[in-house]
This record gives C-alpha cells, sequence and structure tokens, in this order.
C-alpha cells in the first residue's frame, strides 16, 4: 500500500474502495489547494516528504484509526506540484453509522497533518517562495522520552 | 596499561525542507562517542555552517519513527531532523 502519490488523486475510486453493501455510513475530506495564505496570493505548492517515513507514519495512522474505530479507511497525499484547487489529501472511511465514520475521518486527517513528514512551499504572486510553517497553529509532537 | 579508545558511532542524518536550505546540505554522516543520544547528533550538526539556525528543539527522528532528544542511537542509524511538518 502506498499512501504517498505524484499523481492527481482519484477520489472516486477511493470513495469505491471503502464503500460496501454493510457501511451505511461514509465520510471524506479533501485538503485542497486554496488561492491565498494570510492575506497573500498564492499561484501554486510544491510538496515535498521524507518518503520512507512519511509512508510508515501514514500505515501507524491507518492501523490506529482501524483498531480504534470499525471503518474501512482510504488516505493518499499528493508530492509534487499542485495548482490551486488540486486535492492534496484525501481520506476517506467507511462504517455501519456515521458517527464512527466521522470520527474517524476527523483522527486521520489531524493525525496526518500533525506527524507526517510531509512540507509544502508557496509560490506568491509577487515571486516570492516560502516553506509553510504552521507551528505556531499546530498541536506539538509529543514523544515518550526514552 | 593501555588505555583503550571507545569506538565512536557513525550515524546517517538526514535535513529536509527549510533546514536542508539554511544548511546547504540534505545528508550527511556524523560521528558521536557513546553513550550517543539524539541530542548529542544534533549539537554535532549545530556546529556545520548554518547549524546555529536550527531551533533548539527540532522534531527527530530515528529509522522512520518520531523520537525525544534523549533517544540513544546505536552506529548505522538514520536520524532525521524535521522542520515543522505542513502536509495537509
Amino acid at each position: 500500500m502506498s499512501y504517498l502519490t505524484s499523481d492527481p488523486i482519484d477520489f472516486p475510486s477511493l470513495l469505491d474502495s471503502v464503500q460496501s453493501p454493510e457501511r451505511g455510513g461514509v465520510a471524506s475530506f479533501l485538503g485542497i489547494v486554496r488561492d491565498h495564505h494570510q492575506a497573500r496570493a498564492v499561484l501554486r505548492l510544491q510538496y515535498s516528504a521524507y518518503v520512507p517515513m512519511a509512508e510508515a507514519e501514514c500505515a501507524r495512522i491507518v492501523a490506529e484509526t482501524e483498531s480504534r474505530w470499525p471503518v474501512c479507511v482510504a488516505l493518499r497525499h499528493r508530492l509534487g506540484a499542485l495548482d490551486i484547487g488540486d486535492a492534496a489529501l484525501v481520506a476517506v472511511t467507511g462504517s455501519a453509522h456515521r458517527e464512527a465514520a466521522f470520527s474517524a475521518c476527523r483522527y486521520l486527517v489531524e493525525e496526518v497533518k500533525r506527524r507526517v513528514p510531509i512540507w509544502k512551499q508557496e509560490f506568491y504572486s509577487d515571486g516570492s517562495i516560502e516553506w509553510v510553517d504552521p507551528t505556531a497553529a499546530a498541536r506539538p509532537v509529543t514523544v515518550e522520552s526514552a | 596499561m593501555t588505555a583503550t579508545a571507545t569506538p565512536s558511532i557513525v550515524v546517517r542524518v538526514l535535513l529536509f525542507a527549510s533546514y536542508a536550505d539554511r544548511l546547504g546540505l540534505d545528508s550527511l554522516e556524523v560521528s558521536v562517542d557513546p553513550p550517543a543520544t539524539v541530542g548529542r547528533v544534533l549539537e554535532r550538526v549545530r556546529l556545520l555552517p548554518g547549524g546555529s539556525e536550527l531551533p533548539p528543539r527540532p522534531l527527530c527522528a530515528r529509522n522512520l519513527a518520531h523520537v525525544a532528544l534523549d533517544e540513544p542511537v546505536s552506529a548505522g542509524d538514520e536520524i532525521a531532523v524535521l522542520p515543522p511538518l505542513a502536509g495537509g
């Protein structure tokens, strides 16, 4: 299973992968590239990753999610150059009922943003390029001391 | 009596994104004396040009998993210094 892709994310196929007759609730989240950041006009993004760890961390998050809720999970994060309107992250969960599907989908998205080693550069309309640092708004990763 | 020097531990250090830009490289080998920790490895990285620009307690990983700075390291480990994560 690969959770990272350089190709456009095929949302319909991810949706299909979690659907089955016994799952009456399907929840999804799409993280879409927007055209602004802190009042600056954004033209495009470039995502990069520590790929082996990002894959491993996504696998851990999916396993945690499936152990906490009775859900089937589909997860993809895109890397490389993305334009405004492209999907960068897609998380889909299917379960018998909506509560588990909503909770599991929220957990997936929050943990990916908090733990998976992915970075993005924003290309602004004034020609400048910056690495995005969401530290001030993010919950920090906490790790038990050895 | 002849003193025997304890062999150093050599680990591979990976830098990414803004940290790679600041130091002008994305991987290096670092040698530290045992008992070594991720924090001790970081101290060596800070001695490189641009290394002083790293924050006091950056996110770090050892062999593909997040760890604290007092995590012990062994020869051959892969230590990653991770800028603030920005996926999603």
